[in-house]
């Protein structure tokens, strides 16, 4: 069984102070700290236990450049077999239906059982790599799996679906599932696992690799320009001590009915 | 006259703020397509839009993604609507790409606002948990596919002039690659969050499972129940019965404090009545403060002991 399981390394903007660079179009990053997106570890650990338990071969693919390198060797680390860069000067400004064309690519030999995604990336928040690899390799797709068991050529899938609910659905394989938080518990990787991996070699896979032809590379979605969100209408911020803030908290609560 | 098909997966207010942002664009005819409606469903949403198509719904009775690409694709190859709309939600992800891809049609996700320039569909949505704004557009092509964020436009009323109801065929040729098997049943949990009049909801910020003490002491001062966020469910700090969300509880509540939490759209998805919101967060920038009606910026490690200390002299 062939698992390709896709991964992006995103920054944690969660506590950091936003900055738009000067271009207009994108963040000055000097701050950010970079991880594996929370979604796709999740992903990952999904695709490893069921290695583990079903002696599949797991690849992870990343459409990036060589700083994204390490959101593989981190997969690599957690258990995946082997892992692809797909890295081209042509990728620059790639939306996701160009990731999920230079992805589907990578997918050609061999094909794929399951293909596993994140739901949503933290940063672009679109939730859209996973569907669209599903219509570009006519897959049937689940979105926001709870849970994943697969047995000969089917999966069992658990996922939320809209109003709170969850659904038990049978996929006949191959198929496409975007993973939802709290799947399972992905491993941790230590700096020693990082470094066990890291004889590893990780092929940079470009356009003519692929055999894509740049020209069917052309975003559909272009960014024009990033904002900071309008000002007011929000929250009364507090000022003073923080003794001063608490105690006007604490007269606040008790006139809404808070003090119960 | 541009033709926007509205794509109504279940019951909700969905239809009439997608109506309300089809009906932004200047003039146009709406139509809605849903599976399976009964007729009490069709003739509602026949009093928001010009047309309702009512497909056959999948097999199993609940929605299927799969069974509505399928249904979906030929009729929108027939009819060519200039834009697809659906509600930026988990239905959605399990459709819209798909659709997106099937028909060949730019998509703009979880748009905060749609319009047009040029003939050419745009939008703004949000990045980074909603710490930034994009003003995006898609490329120019026959037609375009967007999601719109829930509560993005206010739900449009019922139109006077009544809409006609049609037939949508089932998808041909279907070999079902994916069966519905059963709903599972939510856990009932140790409290009700939903009838809490007072909800202290911790989020993230709060780091360590043990420092999950400083909330639940905080919560007892109060005499109000705990809530979270998913990340907090997701580590197993809290049972999932706890979880304030689109994919969680919605609860109603008098009085809502949030502490670390960031205040995402999912999370606050849950919060309904309009509760008095505060709000403890380190990050002046987080969105929490634009939904809260009173905050704190400060260290939740320094203000909470405060704050407990600050409830328990009052109550003597
Ligand atoms: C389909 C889907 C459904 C979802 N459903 C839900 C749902 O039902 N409910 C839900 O909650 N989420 C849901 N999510 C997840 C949601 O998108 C967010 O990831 C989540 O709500 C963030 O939780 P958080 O605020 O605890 O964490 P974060 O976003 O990480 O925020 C933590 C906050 O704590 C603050 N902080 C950190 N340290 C301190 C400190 N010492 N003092 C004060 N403040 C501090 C930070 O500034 C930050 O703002 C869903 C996501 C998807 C894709």
């Amino acid at each position: 069984m062939d698992i390709y399981v896709c991964v992006r390394r995103v920054p944690d903007t969660s506590e950091v102070e936003i900055e738009i660079d000067r271009s207009g179009r994108a963040l000055e990053e000097d701050d950010f700290s970079w991880d594996i997106n929370e979604w796709d570890a999740y992903a990952v650990e999904a695709a490893v236990q069921l290695k583990e338990r079903l002696g599949a071969r797991v690849t992870a693919l990343t459409v990036g450049d060589e700083d994204d390198e390490e959101v593989l060797r981190r997969a690599l680390a957690m258990g995946c077999d082997q892992a692809r860069l797909l890295s081209d000067d042509v990728f620059a400004g790639a939306d996701s239906w160009v990731t999920a064309r230079i992805l589907a690519a990578a997918m050609a030999e061999p094909r794929p059982d399951l293909v596993l995604c994140g739901a949503v990336s933290a940063d672009q928040g679109r939730g859209q790599v996973g569907g669209f690899l599903a219509g570009l390799l006519d897959l049937p797709l689940v979105a926001l799996a709870t849970d994943l068991q697969v047995e000969e050529g089917s999966a069992r899938v658990r996922h939320e679906v809209s109003g709170g609910v969850e659904h038990l659905v049978d996929l006949r394989l191959p198929a496409v599932v975007t993973v939802q938080t709290g799947l399972n518990e992905p491993r941790y990787v230590s700096i020693r696992g990082i470094r066990k991996v890291a004889g590893v070699e990780i092929p940079v896979l470009g356009a003519a690799d692929l055999g894509l032809d740049p020209a069917e590379l052309q975003p559909r979605v272009v960014t024009e320009e990033l904002f900071p969100p309008p000002q007011g209408g929000g929250a009364e911020i507090l000022t003073g001590s923080g003794e001063e803030q608490v105690e006007r908290l604490v007269e606040l609560l008790h006139e809404h009915g808070g003090l119960v | 006259m541009r033709e926007i098909l509205i794509v109504v997966p279940g019951p909700g207010d969905e239809a009439a703020e997608l109506t309300a942002a089809a009906r932004s664009l200047g003039e146009v005819r709406v139509t809605a397509a849903v599976f399976g409606a009964d007729e009490e469903a069709a003739a509602d949403l026949a009093g928001l839009c010009e047309r309702v198509v009512v497909f056959p719904a999948a097999p199993g009775g609940v929605f299927d993604g799969e069974w509505a690409a399928a249904a979906l694709t030929p009729w929108i190859a027939a009819e060519q609507p200039f834009l697809v709309l659906l509600a930026h939600g988990n239905d959605a992800l399990d459709l819209a790409p798909l659709l997106a891809a099937r028909t060949d049609r730019p998509m703009l996700s979880d748009c905060l606002e749609i319009g047009l320039r040029d003939g050419r569909l745009v939008g703004v949505r949000p990045l980074h948990g909603g710490k930034v704004r994009a003003r995006v557009a898609a490329v120019e092509a026959a037609g375009y596919l967007a999601t719109v964020r829930p509560g993005a436009y206010p739900a449009a009323a019922a139109a006077a002039a009544a809409g006609q109801v049609v037939e949508g065929p089932a998808p041909t040729g279907f070999s079902p690659r994916r069966e519905f098997v059963g709903a599972v049943a939510a856990e009932a949990g140790e409290v009700d969050i939903t009838q809490a009049e007072v909800l202290v909801a911790v989020g993230r910020g709060i780091e360590e499972e043990e420092n999950l003490d400083l909330i639940r002491s905080l919560a007892e001062a109060l005499g109000a129940e705990v809530a979270c966020t998913r990340p907090i469910v997701d580590k197993g700090w809290l049972e999932k019965s706890r979880q304030v969300g689109t994919s969680g509880r919605t609860v109603k509540p008098k009085v809502y404090l949030a502490i670390g939490v960031s205040g995402s759209f999912q999370h606050l998805g849950g919060l309904k009545g309009s509760p008095f919101l505060a709000a403890i967060n380190q990050d002046p920038a987080a969105p929490i403060f634009a939904a809260a009606d009173v905050g704190i910026v400060g260290d939740l490690f320094d203000l909470v002991p405060l704050l407990e200390e600050k409830i328990r002299e009052r109550r003597g």
